[in-house]
């Protein structure tokens, strides 16, 4: 047989499928089980069939590293990952409880600002937070929802327990790939899901739909729904169709839309037709060129008048970007005990604040084992990794941390836990992260999992897909009446 | 429906037929090479030509190539980038196109154009058109009508499959013009009389780009007559590639499109559409060859250029891929 996990090295990490060398997880016995009785011919058809899949519906992303961007598959591993329903039962709970907190703090940065008042977090933290927007200063939001859709980054420490990595609440992207990975494990792999009681990931679309409808202006009942997408250049553009398409909205460029007397419409066939949501994938800097960035080719004229007049909603809304700044996580513990007075179910990453005196001095000191980030960036940019850095690269980030402390935070290297994935002809252990996507309409819904990204070279920390990262399908198994497999 | 995605819809279905249309041309002048006993070389050179005046771009081809043999044309026809034109070129636009447009097509059609775009970039297709292009070519039209059966199959046939077909069809009168117009432009080889052997060959080969031999026949049994073939293919009601029944057809959907009656119309479109709709019901093959063969297809052509903006200019306010047009 195929062999797969005789030379499997768990290593000195949590390890998603075996909790030591060779004692397999209980909830995975049976994915072991079954690799067991496998041929590496059949393994090999089953991952030609994935790549062709992925290749014939053009499920790729764009990397732009030459003149020619170059479309690509996101690379998929074939491994999935297992999560129980405890484990899983205890991850939602965190997520619900932090995104309530995340948008009571934005509904109260944005109007009485009682938490900078009762000194929770200091002053300068948000005013000086390059994506904080004062001109949306006591606007109310439809429905007093700020963030409708958040992708929460979360990772496991040495001890397997779930750290929250960071929050993206402004535009997150990948849920595409969550929901194609699971319709092509369903081809690969269709005894083993049926064996396995899998969650179902397919109705995301359409809780994402109710959400945009909830908050359509004033209520209405049949609202105009749209996506606006930068273009079919931008790298997720496979997702943003992919989206409308399995909601049955039209997928919008922003030269499509035209904004008049306050109201937003679109160009059709049959004249300008009224729109009322706009679920944007792009950001507030490029929305509208009259009162963000005057060189946006992407956005609309008038759209945020119109947005202020009540008369279109946005998901998210303008202004979101202030809580997923980097140096803002720092104090979401913080946040849902003044606004919620719970404790956080998800801790997060301990940070260090190059605003703080004492931090900053610990950062300098020993910037070779921190991990250093830039407080606006995603995506793996911006970022220095210290063990792993070149002396020449800490000196470089020294000098901008202290030329620009509140651009920067610091965290110690986490040993992100591993799974296996089928790299170099064997299963061998790659370093995880897993980003669920939260849902905030009429109440906060959680599809079962999320993205699975996982660091494809070997050693990396660095699991985005502009960085040799791949994906996993992500299993939340039902609960077994109460009797779930507790390791 | 937006304005946008309309006119991709539009251009997506015009790459494809164009693509399909080419891969017609090519192939059957490979099939009428084999026909010729002992070609001289200039005879060889003279076959080609025509293709390549055919798609009206002589000087790009002059740049490119040394002389227009065999091998130069097929390469120029299928898969050379730096040709508009190319089988390459138009599948890659197609793609464009339907990529901005995927939420509106059937996930079906966006796999169909995305495998031939795939495939046309393979190396496969490049080892294919050196040792058997015309398995290539078959694969490109039998690439094309899969897409097509997919589309009727699987999409509403709403406003936005009327757009394709009005892409499709417009293109594919144009280009039934352009065949039987390449006729017009070969010149027999030496020592051939008109009405002769050689010459039956080629208007047989004309209706073989149609697909149209089979359906010749069953008419006009028997006999291949220069005038027949050319009245069958531009003046046949029900043959699917004939010209008239091209205009018919998309001049049926511009009205669905609209609302408006048939016999009325609603735009500048509608009105060009409708007239040489007309023209082609009543027009016969004397009249035609009075006017010159060449002068009247000539004149298709510009109508269907006509047509085609303002059709744009009544429902696509700005385009999206549209980098080179038909004419």
């Amino acid at each position: 047989m195929g062999d797969f996990f005789s030379d499997y090295q768990v290593g000195d990490f949590f390890d998603e499928m075996f909790s030591g060398p060779g004692v397999v997880r209980p909830h995975y016995s049976k994915l072991f089980a079954r690799f067991k009785e496998m041929e590496r011919e059949e393994f090999e058809r089953k991952r030609a069939l994935a790549a062709s899949t992925f290749l014939t519906q053009g499920v790729t992303f764009t990397v732009y590293n030459d003149d020619q961007g170059t479309e690509r598959i996101f690379p998929f591993d074939l491994v999935p990952r297992i999560i129980p329903a405890e484990e899983w039962d205890l991850v939602e709970r965190g997520l619900v409880q932090r995104i309530t907190a995340l948008n009571l703090f934005l509904h109260d940065i944005y109007h009485t600002q009682n938490i900078l008042r009762d000194g929770v977090i200091p002053k300068q933290i948000v005013w000086e937070a390059t994506h904080f927007r004062p001109e949306f200063m006591q606007f109310d939001v439809p429905r007093n929802i700020y963030i409708h859709i958040c992708g929460t980054d979360l990772i496991r420490d040495k001890d397997g327990t779930y750290l929250v990595l960071e929050d993206n609440a402004r535009c997150p992207s990948g849920v595409s790939y969550v929901i194609e990975n699971r319709q092509t494990m369903k081809r690969a792999f269709p005894s083993l899901l049926g064996q396995f009681r899998v969650r179902a990931v397919e109705d995301y679309s359409q809780e994402l739909l109710n959400v945009l409808r909830h908050i359509a202006p004033g209520g209405k009942t049949e609202p105009t729904v749209v996506l606006l997408t930068p273009g079919v250049y931008n790298s997720a553009y496979f997702e943003h169709s992919f989206l409308a398409r399995s909601m049955g909205i039209e997928i919008v460029e922003g030269r499509d839309l035209v904004a008049r007397d306050g109201r937003v419409f679109m160009r059709t066939t049959k004249g300008l037709k009224p729109v009322d949501v706009i679920y944007r994938r792009i950001n507030d800097d490029f929305l509208d060129p009259q009162v963000f960035r005057k060189d946006s080719g992407l956005g609309v004229p008038g759209l945020v008048e119109a947005y202020r007049d009540g008369n279109v909603s946005l998901a998210n809304s303008i202004g979101t970007g202030i809580a997923d700044d980097k140096a803002v996580y720092h104090f979401v513990p913080k946040m849902i005990r003044y606004y919620l007075g719970e404790d956080p179910i998800l801790p997060n990453v301990s940070t260090y604040l190059a605003t703080e005196k004492e931090d900053l001095s610990y950062i300098l000191e020993h910037i070779p084992e921190l991990v250093i980030k830039a407080v606006n960036e995603s995506g793996g940019y911006g970022m220095l990794i210290g063990p792993q850095a070149t002396k020449a690269e800490c000196e470089r980030f020294r000098d901008k941390v202290k030329k620009n402390p509140r651009n920067y935070i610091a965290q110690p290297v986490v040993a992100l836990s591993r799974a296996p994935a089928f790299c170099d002809n064997d299963m061998q252990g790659r370093h995880v992260d897993l980003r669920p996507f939260v849902l905030y309409g009429e109440k906060v819904t959680i599809i079962p999992g999320g993205l699975t990204r996982v660091a494809l070279r070997a050693g990396s920390l660095v699991v985005n897909s502009s960085q040799g990262g791949g994906s996993k399908d992500t299993w939340v198994l039902e609960a077994e009446n109460g009797a779930a497999a507790v390791e | 429906m937006l304005s946008r995605v309309a006119d991709s819809l539009y251009w997506m279905s015009r790459y494809i037929e164009r693509a399909e249309n080419n891969a017609r041309i090519a192939d059957v002048n490979l099939q009428l090479l084999l026909d010729l006993t002992n070609p001289t070389e200039k005879d060889l050179l003279q076959q080609w030509d025509p293709i390549i005046s055919s798609l009206e771009e002589d000087e790009l081809f002059a740049s490119l190539y040394e002389k227009p043999e065999g091998k130069a044309v097929i390469d120029f026809v299928s898969l050379q980038k730096k040709n508009p034109n190319s089988i390459y070129s138009c599948l890659t636009l197609a793609r464009e196109n339907a990529r901005t447009t995927s939420e509106q097509i059937s996930s079906e059609m966006w796999e169909q154009i995305n495998r031939l775009y795939l495939f046309v970039k393979s190396d496969a297709a490049r080892k294919l058109v050196r040792t058997s292009p015309y398995e290539f070519f078959k694969r490109i039209i039998a690439g094309s009508h899969l897409f097509q059966g997919i589309t009727d199959a699987t999409m509403t046939h709403g406003e936005g499959w009327d757009f394709i077909r009005i892409g499709k069809l417009l293109e594919r009168a144009d280009c039934t013009s352009r065949i039987l117009d390449v006729k017009y432009h070969i010149l027999l080889p030496s020592g051939e009389k008109v009405g002769g052997n050689v010459d039956t060959i080629q208007w047989m080969s004309v209706l073989k780009s149609c697909s149209a031999l089979e359906a010749y026949r069953k008419i006009y049994v028997g006999q291949v007559a220069p005038w027949r073939v050319a009245e069958f293919i531009i003046t046949h009601s029900a043959f699917p590639r004939s010209i008239r029944f091209s205009v018919d057809c998309f001049d049926a959907a511009l009205h669905r499109i609209s609302g408006s009656h048939e016999s009325k119309y609603a735009n500048e479109a509608e009105r060009l559409s409708g007239r040489l709709r007309s023209d082609l019901d009543y027009v016969t093959i004397g009249d035609i060859f009075k006017f010159g063969l060449h002068e009247y297809l000539e004149q298709i052509q510009e109508r269907l250029v006509e047509i085609s903006s303002a059709m744009q200019a009544a429902y696509c306010a700005n385009n999206a891929f549209e980098s080179f047009t038909a004419d």
